[in-house]
Formats: structure tokens, C-alpha cells, sequence
């Protein structure tokens, strides 16, 4: 153990050898790679000798002296053999010895095996304990602790703690457990007190992790950090095996807790939340039952880097279920929390589906109230979900009971016919409900914010993410549960508050980024660096990824091949630049997922190593391989390796690009005038952006308009007054009323806009950087149950108008939901009608109490805290009754009177109701304008014809098209306040781009090559942007035509390069060659190599 | 539509069980519809081979031959639907070359079945699976191409 720096040079094995810092002849051995066989030799301990396995011959060969090496010290001039015929005998020997005690350890059998000892001839014993010492001296010397001893002599010598007897001074801290080279030690036979294992908290606790730990895979930095409340060195200042271990030398014990003063101007406070304590539904029997876990913990198990490595198993024995039950509100829509947590139908259809890909054969059930699958493409995905075998159950279990001896579990339910079952499932799933942690309400009070009534920060319908106190700004789901889209918009809307508070001191604490210079590649060979991703089981469970990279070192230029975890991960950055360097590659090509989102990632990863950020290729082999040959897994491996030659033969020919800038036009243009328009045009005006706001229609307002009560009591009109006041008295914001876009051209950055007056507007033209679109939506127009044939059917905006006029009157009101919505015609889910009906009738009720209101619903989607609206509902006696989608309520005209009727799948009956009105919760429906702004825009529209954004979960402000941004009902369906959240993102997200002077363009654009282009002119005409111009000018004495490519408006389309016959023109990382390589590449079975030599291939 | 391919691959002789498909996808619907295909997990035969190109528009018919007479089975060109074109006219054009492409597949004694034209959208993810599917299953009713080498 006591090591020296000195060098020292000794012989061993014939060859003479220096090693630095070994004071035994084992450290030598390890310093020098050489692996000598032994069970009783540890870093951290001293030496021991004790296993006998170590053994090396010291002096010359055949008449050296047999030694153990971990205790032998090692001197200058020693002559050391590990490989003598002699030795191995010994060894061999001392293995059948060690084999012959403990015969059944797995340990020693492989390791048996790895000396070529196939079986013992001595008199086999059945211990488990190689009496090595390892428990004893790490109590000793490690833990200061000495709960543990040799007990007796000879053969009947043993490990035990001090006169029999459990310890009292063993601190359960586990070391001689973790230490056991055979496993026999169990910390429960040493001391008194109960093993205390530290709970994986990024995993549920469903496994346990050590004191110094990382805290989870992606964590930034991914650095390893000691727990104070664990770490024995740290508490008591013991152990301390860490340090022994860290080769970087990174452990210093000495580090202390640092506080630190940052001076902000403004404060977003995003604590996020946790689930509620199912502990607390003893009837369901978590904690008690290992078999009954939360969401939470499943979402852990499904996941790749989790407990069970991704493999769907239950706690209790690591089996495989068979059956699992999901159950809904745990924690959400009961008396304690009368709200709702909004995500767990969608989380549970989710974590459904993805069990059920992950077992074949899986049956799960989810036992739901209303499956409220509101946001946007979610009814689609819960239809997927029961096409897709997921069994939907209404009701709510009674109770879960569970078989002692197999640990299953029974769930007792009322089935839809009225009778209770019992069935039985190997595992269920809490869904357990969302609540604000205990730190945000300790920091609510730090900052001195006020809470609602269920402990969430409280906000305003018309300020979403404001706190009421000046500067300090809240945005996810400590406001109110919420699924991820919806964070991210409000995490942008408080992003434009600050921005807009801020605004006078932006940039001032910027450094801009460096990067180092760039290698020279010019007539360099291409060096390739590969990387293979198993992106945790996600390629890794279908692709065989090793023997991808083993087949991708054979392929031309490839320098440097590997795989990694996850490539994207931080970690696995630096590694790429550490290999960048140490390989000296010149090109990378990841094996991943898909370009479009993670090509920039990689790109800069190696700028930041010194390569041209365009030297750089990416083969889809997940979204375009893994997942969907997931059950083929041989030809997704020959898929990945085809993918990858692809790739590399692409790579070959790749070229060194700069990007140019280009400066922004400094203004915005928001298409929509209502409140979502008004409120992204209004944060863009106050961070200092002229806006156009325009708005087809001669007022502001938009469909706000027509609402004229708010379901907690705030009034829309004045609000929406005072808004379209602030609008058109901010001097930045130039309002177009009655007026349309006729025409649009450029790009973000530099778009120039052309507006035609409708009626009596104006006609303008104007540049602007950035375009916000804010189109709205429509109320759907029903055509059925007699609308707009009887006077008396209206729709609920309808309604609110009467009621708001003074003119309601009806004694008996029924209601119909999902009209326009949720069928064939319209798939999807509007979001806000059960909260528009549930207002209304809420109104009612405290206008007239004596009106009776039926409400014909499917499933009431009450979300988030309009639960409590939907509670206070009933309780003023509206009666909620719920119809099937297939049997959908009926209205006709009898003796003069209205009559609806319903069946209902409880009473199984059809009920019939007389009603003075009929209400129908009309949906929302695209705006029929949105094909054409989307086609002016060039921006996608999804199948309900709302627009479609970057990305349905991350990117919900933006555009995949750079510049253009999205918010309120053009989206999707949503309220008022997810409208002004939305707005004021995308305010955010686009003030990013109009503020920044100049954007960096695409390097992927047309370049003309003059040898070969003769100026026969077809690509001018085809070019859709007009980048291309016949020039001529004189070469050799002669007149030379060409064409000239203008490469700030080329989008790098390509269509020249289809056209020329002459390959006189290219789109830079797209030329011909390049593709046509790939093509190659593809088309040359089991990869064999193209042939040509590389330089060759090389250009510039 | 699943249903009839299947029962007609089931009927039909397999001539050519391993059929080689290149895909010249444009990024920003075909290519996507193909990521979202995976994203749902649908599941497509595993011989295409997908090329991402900008838009439909830069593939050249020289491409398409090329590849024809090296070897492939099949090739696809995928782009926006007409009107949906990023470039803003891309795929229109990409139509007119693909008719003469079908012109000149007779010249190289290629059937006409080795090439097709399909427009899949950034959300059609089970279209672009289907036409992946319908493709594979008609090329292997065909015999392997007569250029393949060995």
C-alpha cells in the first residue's frame, strides 16, 4: 500500500520493465497490464496474502522462490515470472483448494474456469467464505469499526462478529457486504442494526446506488458527486476507498457548500412539481404491496436507462406480467384535491402502449372517470390506443388485495353492468395525480406569493404567468398541472415578460461563443470518425450495434469507429472532440436518429473541435430503422451497416462550407388581430419591435368578443378593451384593420409583405423579419339536432349571449357535448366546450336556481382546475348523463315541444328529457383561411387543418421553417389563458430572431461550376427564387456565357442542379456525386468497397 | 388497403424475395413522414433505403437511371404534396421529370413498376409506411433486376 513515485526497474517474465509508484509485485503487474489471478487483494486495503492465488516466482527460473505477489514488495533488480509452468501449477493447485471449500460459489467457478480448472479432486465442503479477510480489514482499516473477526483456528476458523452476537457497533454501512468476493456476506449477520440501503431517487427508489454517485444519465455536468447524508468519509471521516479509486484524482473531500449572490433583474420561478403520495389511498396498497407502483416508477421500468435496463418486470420477483391495470386520479378529482392533474390519461395511454410494444402478449387495462384526452392529437392517440388492444374501463377500483404467496394483485371494480368483479393482474400502475413540491411552496413564501386554495402559485386568467409581485415571474406546472406543450408556451411567456422587463439592459451580459480555427482539409485523405448510438435500447434492442461498428472499421477512410450509449449526451460531446483530436479525423458521420434534430447538435459538437461543421453525416438508424423493423432484428442490422456505408460513401465527398450572415429586418408582422395576435404584438412593441398587427376584420377583438362572462368571474370585456386600448395606443404597432396579405416573398429574416385593403382598408407594403401567426379558429356551424331549423336550438355561445342580454328564459335546458367534435368529420377533441357548458349551467343555476340543466356528455374533460366548476356543478343539482358514441342522443319536435332523447349505459335505458332549449357545445374548427396563409407562408397544416408546429411537444410556439412562429386557436383548440401563454411565447421566440441584427444563412445553396457550364440557361427559368442570371464575360479571347447563382436568395431547392444537363451546377452538400455515392453505396451488397482510391474522390 | 396487398403478395409468385429499394426522400415532408412512421412504430419492409434529399426537385433523372442500371430494384422519389412544396414549386417539377423518367424506363428494358412517385406529408407517417409497404411487395413480384450485379 505504501507507494513510492520512485521508478523502479526489475526484469520480469525475461523483458526488463520500470514502473512508477508500485510498492508491491502485484501493483507492478497491474501497472503494467499483466492480470494476475486474486480474491483477497483490494486498492483500498492493505496487503493480505491470504487467497494464495497470486502467486509469482521470484529469481530465476527453475529455481526462483514461489511468492505471493500481492505482499511480495518489489525492489530494484527483481527477477519476476507470472507465467511458468511452475506458477500456473501452483495456481492451479491452490484454485482446486479454493474450489474443494466452496464448490457451489459462482465466483470461484469462473474463475476456476479462467485458470483451466475444470473440477477439484479434494474433499469438497459446502462454505462460502474463502476466509480472505476482505470484510474484516475494510471494517478495520476502512471503517474504524472492527464489527467483524476470525473466530477460532485451524479448520474450524470463520468470520463473525466479537462473541456471537450481533454488533452494536456495525453501522450497517455495508461495505463487507459490497466487499465479499463470494457474496456470502450479508451486513443483516453482522450487526444490530437494519442495512439502510440509499434510495436511487432518479429512479424511484426502485434500486439503490452508492453514497458517490451520478446522479442520472443525462445530468450537466455528468459528474459524479458525493451525498453528504450517505458518505462516510464525510460524516464520520472514514472509508474513504473513493479517492483510492478516482484515477483523475477528482475526490477532494475538502470541497465545502458555497453560497452565491447573483444580482438578476427579474425572477422565473420553475420548481415544477411531484406526484402526490399514494401512500395515502391505503385501499390501493402501495408501500404495502410491491406490486402496486406509481407512474412515475413505471415510466423508470419502461425506460431504457432504468431499473431493469428498459425490460418491463415487476418489483417483487423480476418477472415478466402478464396483466397490468392502470387506475386514473390517484390523488386527482377526489375530495382532498378537487382538481384535476390533466396528464395522467394521456401518461397511462402512453406508458400503455409502450409496455404492450415492449411485451408481446401484454393485456393492460386502464380504469378511468373520463379519459380526458384534450390536447392536441390526443384523441387520435387514444383511438390508436384501444385499436392497439389497451382495455378502457370506467370506473374507479374499490380496492386492491393481494395474494400473499404469488404477490398478485386482485382489483375489485364495479363493471359497466353493475355487478362487482374481482380480476386479477400481476402489477398496477397508480396514476398518481400532480401536486407543487414542498421547496416551490417554501420558495412561494421566500418570495411572498400568494397560493391557491389546492397550494399551486396562483395567476391570472389574464396574466398567466405574473405572480403579482413585480419582477418575479412563474411559469409549468406550479401554476396548474400541465403536459409539456403547454409548460414550454408559458415557459416562453414568461421569457417574453422578462424580456420585456428587461429589455434595456439586453445583451449586456453576453460573451459571445468561440470557436477554435478550423483544420485544413484541402487535399487531405478523408479521416472518418464513427459513431454508433445505441440510444439506450432504442437501436440497441433491435440492431445488433457492435458488429455494425466492427463491420463500419472495414469500410474505405474510416479512421476511428465506436459505439456509444447515447451519442447526444454531454458527455459523449467531449468524447467525440477528445477522439476528434486524438485521431485526427476529418470527418464524422453519428449513427442515430434523424438529422432534422439532431444535425445541429453534431455539427457543432465539431466545430467546437476545429472541423468544418459541414464534414459531417448522419444515418437514420432508429426512426428509419430500429423502430420500424422492430420485429426483423437481422435485417435492421443489415439495414444499419447499409445506412452507414451510405453515409460514409457520402462523408468521403463532403467539402468544407461557410455559412454567411445576413442581417434581420428588425420588425414583425402578426397575421390576426385577436387577443392572441394582440397580446404577441404587444410583448414584441414593448422589447422595442415595430409590429404589423394585421386583421382581416375592422376591429380587434377576434372571437373573444362574443364571450361575455368568464368562469371564475373576471370580466372578458373589460379586459379585452383595455388590451385592444394598449394596442392601438403603443406607438410601435401599426394596425392594418380590414385588411389581407396578398403577397408575401423572402424569407425569415428579410420577408416583404403586401396588404390589400377588404372594404375600407388600406393597401401597405412592408419588410419585416419575423411573421407570428394568430389566424384563430371558427365555432363549428353544427348541422344537426334541428339547428338553425328550431329557434330553439342554440349553441353555447348562443347561449351565453342570452343569458349575458337578460333574455334567458327556459325552464328546462339540455345540453349536448361533442357536437362537431370527436367524430368522423372532426377526430379530435375541442378542448374547451365541457368547461363552456359546465360555465354556463353554472350560470344558470345562480341566475335562475329553479331551471333545470342536463348536460349529454362522453367523457367531461374538466382539466386542471376546472374540476372544481364541474363539481360545483352538480352539486347546484345539473345533472351530468352520459351517452356512448355510438348512440348518440336524438332531438325531434313532439306536439310542439322540444324532446331529447338519451340512452343511458348505466340505467340502460333511454332517458327522455322535454327541454324549452337545446344547447349544442358546438366545437372549434380551423380557420378556413389557414390553407391559404399557410400556403403563402409555406407552412404545414395538420389533418384537422390547424397548423402544424415544429414539434407537437417541445417546439409548440414554432415553426419547422425558420422565422415564422404560431400561438392561440390557429394551433389547436385551446382557452383563453393557454392563448395569451402561447401568444406571449411565441412574442418570445420571435423577438429572438427580430432583435438579433443578423442570422447566420444556410451553406447548403447553389454553386455554379464554371468548366462545366456552357450557359445554355435552363435552370434560370425553373429557379423558383430567381437566383440565377446569364452573364457572359471574356475568356481566352473569346465571349464565355454562364450563369451566376445570387447566394443570399437561394434556398438550396436544387432544382437547377436537376436540370442542368451538363453538371454545371450543384448545391453544395448535395452535388450530385454525393447522392449518387450513396446510391452506389446502397446498391453494393455486404459493403463491399467502391474501388476507388480515396484521394481520388477528394476534392478542392 | 393492408389487407388487399397482403392477400395479393400471397397469391402472387415470389419472384424476387429480397427486393433493393432506393428512396430519395425531400426533407421536409417525405423524410419527416418517414421519422414520424417511426415514431408511431409502424412497421415497413426493411429493403428501403432512403436518401435525404432538400426536395424532390434536386433529383436528377440521371440518378434514378443510375441507380436502375446499377442494381436497384426499385426507386422511389417522395416529396411534399403538390402545393405543400417548401421550395414553393419543387414537387411540380419533380412530376414533370418523373414522367419523362417513366418515358426512358422502357429505353433500359425496365419495367415500369420500378419506379414510382408518391407524395407523403410531414404527418402522414402510416401513408409512407404503406407506400413502403406496396412498393417492396410489388417489386417482388417482379424478378430481381436484370442489371444486378452478381
Amino acid at each position: 500500500m505504501a507507494s513510492s513515485n520512485m521508478k523502479t526497474d526489475f526484469i520480469i517474465n525475461g523483458k526488463e520493465a520500470s514502473v512508477e509508484g508500485a510498492a508491491t509485485v502485484l501493483e507492478a503487474c497491474a501497472k503494467l497490464s499483466l492480470k494476475i489471478p486474486t480474491l483477497c487483494a483490494h486498492k483500498a486495503l492493505l496487503p493480505y496474502g491470504a487467497c494464495r492465488l497470486c502467486l509469482v516466482e521470484i529469481g530465476k527460473p527453475p529455481y526462483g522462490k514461489i511468492q505471493t505477489a500481492c505482499t511480495y514488495p518489489l525492489k530494484p533488480g527483481l527477477v519476476v515470472s507470472t507465467d511458468t509452468e511452475r506458477i500456473m501449477k501452483a495456481r492451479k493447485i491452490v484454485m482446486e483448494l479454493l474450489l474443494a471449500r466452496c464448490p457451489d460459489v459462482k465466483a470461484i467457478q469462473d474463475l476456476a474456469g479462467e485458470l483451466g480448472v475444470a473440477g477439484t479432486r479434494f474433499h469438497k465442503k459446502d462454505s462460502d467464505c474463502i476466509l480472505c479477510g476482505m470484510c474484516i480489514r475494510v471494517c478495520r482499516e476502512r471503517m474504524g469499526v472492527e464489527a467483524l473477526g476470525f473466530a477460532n483456528r485451524g479448520s474450524k476458523r470463520e468470520v463473525r462478529p466479537p462473541f456471537d452476537a450481533l454488533s452494536e457497533f456495525c453501522q450497517a454501512c455495508g461495505a463487507c457486504e459490497f466487499i465479499c468476493p463470494t457474496g456470502k456476506m450479508k451486513v443483516l449477520e453482522v450487526g444490530r442494526r437494519a442495512a439502510r440501503p440509499i434510495p436511487f431517487e432518479f429512479n424511484e427508489g426502485l434500486i439503490s446506488r452508492p453514497a458517490v454517485h451520478i446522479p442520472y444519465p443525462q445530468a450537466v455536468p455528468n459528474k459524479a458527486a458525493l451525498d453528504g447524508r450517505y458518505c462516510v468519509r464525510l460524516l464520520k471521516d472514514k472509508c474513504g476507498i473513493c479517492q483510492v479509486f478516482c484515477e483523475a484524482g477528482a475526490i477532494d473531500y475538502e470541497q465545502k457548500e458555497e453560497r452565491i449572490e447573483l444580482k438578476a433583474g427579474a425572477v422565473i420561478l420553475a420548481p415544477g412539481f411531484e406526484l402526490f403520495d399514494a401512500k395515502l389511498k391505503g385501499e390501493l396498497g402501495y408501500g404495502r404491496y410491491p406490486n402496486v407502483i406509481t407512474s412515475l416508477e413505471f415510466e423508470r421500468i419502461l425506460n431504457a436507462s432504468g431499473p431493469f435496463s428498459g425490460k418491463v418486470l415487476r418489483p417483487s420477483d423480476r418477472r415478466h406480467p402478464k396483466k397490468i391495470a392502470f387506475i386514473q386520479c390517484v390523488g386527482s378529482r377526489d375530495c382532498d384535491n378537487n382538481y384535476c392533474s390533466s396528464v395522467c390519461c394521456m401518461y397511462a395511454t402512453k406508458e400503455a402502449i409502450i409496455a404492450m410494444e415492449h411485451e408481446k402478449g401484454l393485456e393492460c387495462a386502464i380504469f378511468f372517470i373520463d379519459l380526458r384526452a384534450f390536447g392536441k392529437g390526443f384523441d387520435a392517440y387514444y383511438e390508436r390506443a384501444k385499436k392497439a388492444g389497451v382495455r378502457y374501463v370506467r370506473c374507479r377500483p374499490s380496492s386492491i388485495k393481494e395474494d400473499p404467496s404469488s404477490r398478485d394483485l386482485e382489483v375489485r371494480y364495479e363493471a359497466e353492468d353493475g355487478t362487482v368483479v374481482s380480476e386479477g393482474f400481476d402489477l398496477v400502475v397508480l396514476s398518481s395525480g400532480l401536486r407543487p413540491t414542498r421547496e416551490a411552496r417554501d420558495m412561494a413564501k421566500t418570495f411572498g406569493l400568494s397560493l391557491n386554495e389546492h397550494g399551486f402559485c396562483r395567476t391570472g386568467t389574464f396574466a398567466p404567468v405574473e405572480t403579482g409581485r413585480a419582477g418575479v415571474y412563474v411559469c409549468g406546472p406550479f401554476t396548474e398541472p400541465k403536459d409539456i406543450p403547454e409548460t414550454v408556451m408559458q415557459a416562453s411567456a414568461a421569457a417574453a415578460k422578462t424580456l420585456s422587463l428587461l429589455s434595456s439592459a439586453r445583451g449586456s451580459l453576453i460573451e459571445p461563443k468561440g470557436f477554435p480555427p478550423e483544420k485544413d482539409v484541402s487535399g487531405r485523405p478523408p479521416r472518418i470518425g464513427v459513431f454508433v448510438c445505441h440510444c439506450g435500447t432504442n437501436i440497441a434492442g433491435v440492431v445488433n450495434v457492435p458488429e455494425v461498428v466492427e463491420y463500419v472499421k472495414g469500410l474505405p477512410d474510416v479512421a476511428y469507429a465506436e459505439n456509444d450509449l447515447y451519442t447526444c449526451s454531454n458527455d459523449a460531446q467531449e468524447r467525440i472532440k477528445q477522439l476528434v483530436r486524438e485521431h485526427d479525423l476529418n470527418r464524422v458521420v453519428v449513427a442515430s436518429c434523424t438529422p432534422r434534430t439532431h444535425e445541429p447538435l453534431f455539427r457543432n459538437t465539431i466545430r467546437e473541435a476545429g472541423v468544418n461543421p459541414y464534414l459531417f453525416e448522419m444515418a437514420n438508424i432508429r426512426d428509419q430503422c430500429s423502430w420500424v423493423h422492430m420485429h426483423e432484428p437481422e435485417q435492421a442490422t443489415r439495414k444499419a451497416k447499409d445506412l452507414l456505408r451510405m453515409a460514409i460513401a457520402k462523408a468521403r465527398l463532403l467539402e468544407p462550407l461557410q455559412r454567411r450572415t445576413m442581417k434581420v429586418h428588425p420588425d414583425a408582422l402578426v397575421i390576426g388581430g385577436g387577443v392572441s395576435g394582440m397580446t404577441a404584438a404587444l410583448d414584441m412593441a414593448k422589447q422595442g419591435i415595430t409590429v404589423h398587427l394585421v386583421e382581416r376584420e375592422g376591429a380587434l377583438g377576434g372571437g373573444l368578443r362574443r364571450t361575455r362572462y368568464l368562469l371564475d368571474g373576471e370580466d372578458p370585456k373589460g379586459e379585452l378593451d383595455r388590451l385592444v386600448a394598449n394596442v392601438l395606443g403603443e406607438k410601435l404597432i401599426r394596425v392594418h384593420l380590414n385588411s389581407k396579405i396578398v403577397a408575401m416573398e423572402g424569407s425569415w429574416g428579410n420577408f416583404k409583405t403586401k396588404v390589400s385593403g377588404v372594404g375600407n382598408g388600406g393597401a401597405a407594403e412592408f419588410g419585416h423579419g419575423v411573421v407570428v401567426v394568430a389566424t384563430g379558429a371558427r365555432e363549428y356551424q353544427p348541422q344537426e339536432y334541428l339547428y338553425g331549423k328550431d329557434e330553439r336550438v342554440t349553441t353555447q355561445l348562443e347561449l351565453e349571449s342570452l343569458i349575458a342580454d337578460g333574455k334567458f328564459r327556459a325552464k328546462s335546458v339540455v345540453m349536448i357535448q361533442c357536437v362537431g367534435s370527436r367524430n368522423d368529420e372532426h377526430p379530435y377533441c375541442s378542448r374547451v366546450c365541457c368547461t363552456e357548458a359546465v360555465k354556463n349551467a353554472l350560470k344558470i343555476k345562480a341566475t335562475s336556481p329553479d331551471s333545470e340543466v342536463y348536460v349529454l356528455y362522453r367523457d367531461v374533460r374538466t382539466y386542471g382546475f376546472r374540476e372544481q366548476y364541474y363539481r360545483q356543478a352538480r352539486e347546484k343539482g345539473v345533472v351530468f348523463l352520459r351517452y356512448d358514441d355510438d348512440k348518440k342522443p336524438a332531438v325531434e319536435v313532439k306536439e310542439g315541444g322540444l324532446q331529447v332523447s338519451a340512452f343511458d349505459p348505466i340505467l340502460k335505458t333511454t332517458v327522455s328529457i322535454d327541454a324549452d332549449l337545446l344547447v349544442l357545445s358546438a366545437g372549434i374548427v380551423a380557420n378556413p383561411d389557414s390553407a391559404e396563409v399557410g400556403q403563402m407562408l409555406k407552412v404545414p397544416l395538420n389533418q384537422d387543418k390547424f397548423f402544424l408546429e415544429a414539434h407537437m411537444k417541445l417546439r409548440p410556439v414554432d415553426f419547422a421553417s425558420d422565422g415564422i412562429f404560431l400561438c392561440g386557436l390557429a394551433h389547436s383548440p385551446k382557452d383563453l389563458t393557454e392563448c395569451l401563454m402561447q401568444a406571449s411565447g411565441a412574442a418570445a421566440r420571435a423577438s429572438a430572431v427580430a432583435l438579433k441584427g443578423s442570422v447566420e444563412l444556410e451553406a447548403n445553396v447553389s454553386r455554379v461550376l464554371d468548366e462545366n457550364c456552357d450557359g445554355c440557361a435552363y435552370c434560370v427559368d425553373p429557379c423558383p427564387y430567381k437566383a440565377i442570371t446569364l452573364i457572359e464575360y471574356m475568356f481566352n479571347g473569346a465571349i464565355k456565357k454562364t450563369v451566376e447563382a445570387n447566394e443570399s436568395v437561394c434556398k438550396g431547392c436544387g432544382v437547377c442542379q436537376a436540370t442542368c444537363p451538363k453538371k454545371g451546377i450543384a448545391i453544395m452538400g448535395f452535388r450530385l456525386e454525393q447522392i449518387s455515392a450513396m446510391a452506389e453505396a446502397a446498391l453494393q451488397a455486404g459493403g463491399a468497397p467502391s474501388g476507388k482510391p480515396a484521394e481520388e474522390l477528394v476534392r478542392q | 388497403m393492408a389487407e388487399t396487398v397482403m392477400e395479393q403478395e400471397q397469391q402472387a409468385e415470389i419472384l424476387n424475395p429480397d427486393p433493393v429499394v432506393i428512396a430519395f426522400c425531400c426533407n421536409w415532408c417525405s423524410y419527416t413522414g418517414a421519422d414520424l412512421a417511426g415514431t408511431s412504430r409502424l412497421q415497413y419492409p426493411p429493403q428501403i433505403r432512403i436518401i435525404r434529399v432538400m426536395c424532390s426537385g434536386m433529383v436528377h433523372p440521371n440518378l434514378v437511371i443510375d441507380a436502375l442500371t446499377k442494381g436497384a430494384d426499385g426507386v422511389m422519389i417522395c416529396g411534399c404534396h403538390l402545393g405543400d412544396c417548401h421550395y414553393i414549386d419543387g414537387n411540380y417539377k419533380t412530376e414533370k421529370r418523373a414522367d419523362a423518367i417513366k418515358l426512358m424506363l422502357e429505353d433500359f428494358g425496365l419495367e415500369p413498376e420500378r419506379f414510382r412517385l408518391e407524395w407523403v406529408s410531414a404527418s402522414e407517417g402510416p401513408k409512407f409506411a404503406q407506400v413502403m409497404t406496396d412498393m417492396v411487395a410489388a417489386l417482388k413480384r417482379l424478378p430481381p433486376s436484370s442489371y444486378k450485379v452478381g
